[in-house]
């Protein structure tokens, strides 16, 4: 009721919230967290455009059997091929249909939980949705983000997707066997642009085909594993020193 | 297009505050977007005019409020030009992003009876 003059009439209320829209994800998300940090398992959330190698890079992770227990999930709008993929490369993986939804949120990843034997697990890759944009915003818990950019995307990608790229923990540059065939794909140019949209620019050129730059990619999976179980339920290991072998 | 999640959970956190307040009606939807947050101003209003009918927003105007990216040196404080590497070239340390990656719900005005 107006207070002025108490006439009964209804009052125009400005209600100051200063609120995250996306607090309820972000919720679901540090659910999901805490989960992974309690079993000791080190997720990552595996993005990229569609066909930048993302599914090729984890089918040459599990095919290198390099001592970590792996296992995914893959996000796809209408297809079960990537879990299938996966499976046929000899690690446990489920899909998350997400019909039209462009990207993961929290919520998918945990209900595919449950059909994940993810508990014995020392690494969930969480294959996102192919797509530079979308999946940047929802955090699903995951420990680090790795951004798969295959060469031939073009070396200006970082800076057209700069939300993406300055989300990321890790760059996998893919297709690097390819470059002979790309005169306009420059690594120096792509890595400049690297560090104009990441502060801390970290990126392994691999090639999922020769097995080029695949044993960098493993360490620097390995090494996060174990300061993922040096640090237990410490949280925050964002700020520890990076090795400079995966340094640009 | 993931303007349409943010939409719906915005319109639900506006449903639950009117709710709350005794509201009659809302009539304005401020909310911040910063530059790096991902979400674009004009693919979000086009998804809140799909989405607003039939909910306690049909007849509020959605204003947005944009935040440009601001990066800078952790350790002196000084801010980077843009377009530049992140990195502070006095102290030669990660730029840390002080602003522009906002996704809020800022106000909401109502009418209360």
């Amino acid at each position: 009721m107006c207070e002025s003059c108490g006439c009964g009439d209804s009052e125009l209320v400005p209600v100051e919230l200063q609120e995250r829209i996306l607090s309820g994800n972000e919720r679901r998300a540090c659910h999901n967290r805490e989960h992974f940090e309690e079993a000791g398992v080190l997720a990552i959330n595996l993005m990229g455009s569609p066909g930048s190698g993302k599914t090729a890079v984890l089918e040459a992770t599990a095919r290198a059997r390099s001592g970590l227990k792996i296992g995914a999930m893959s996000g796809d709008l209408a297809t079960d091929r990537d879990a299938f993929r996966l499976r046929a490369a000899g690690i446990p993986a489920v899909s998350i249909t997400t019909g039209s939804a462009c990207h993961l949120d929290a919520e998918l990843v945990h209900r595919a939980l449950h059909d994940l034997d993810w508990r014995g697990l020392d690494l969930l890759a969480v294959e996102n949705v192919g797509n530079l944009v979308c999946p940047a915003v929802y955090d699903l818990g995951q420990a680090e983000n790795v951004v798969v950019l295959s060469v031939t995307e073009g070396e200006d990608k970082p800076l057209k997707y700069p939300v993406m790229f300055r989300k990321a923990d890790l760059v996998l540059i893919t297709k690097i066997d390819l470059l002979p065939h790309l005169p306009g794909v420059r690594m120096d140019a792509l890595l400049d642009n690297l560090a104009r949209v990441m502060p801390d620019p970290r990126a392994i050129p691999l090639s999922a085909v020769t097995g080029e730059g695949l044993p960098l990619w493993l360490n620097w999976l390995e090494e996060r594993h174990h300061a993922r179980v040096a640090l237990g339920t410490n949280t925050d290991w964002h700020g520890l020193p990076r090795t400079d072998s995966a340094r640009p | 297009m993931h303007e349409y999640s943010i939409i719906q959970a915005l319109v639900a956190r506006v449903e639950s505050e009117a709710r709350a307040r005794g509201a009659s009606s809302v009539e304005r939807v401020r909310v911040a977007l910063g530059e790096l947050s991902g979400v674009e101003p004009d693919l979000l209003v086009s998804a809140y005019e799909v989405f607003r009918e039939r909910t306690v927003c049909h007849g509020a105007t959605l204003e947005i409020r944009t935040v440009p990216a601001a990066w800078v040196c952790p350790a002196c404080g000084g801010a980077l030009a843009r377009g530049v590497v992140l990195r502070c070239p006095s102290c030669n340390l990660p730029a840390r992003l002080a602003s522009g990656d906002e996704i809020l719900l800022e106000q909401i005005e109502m009418e209360v009876a």
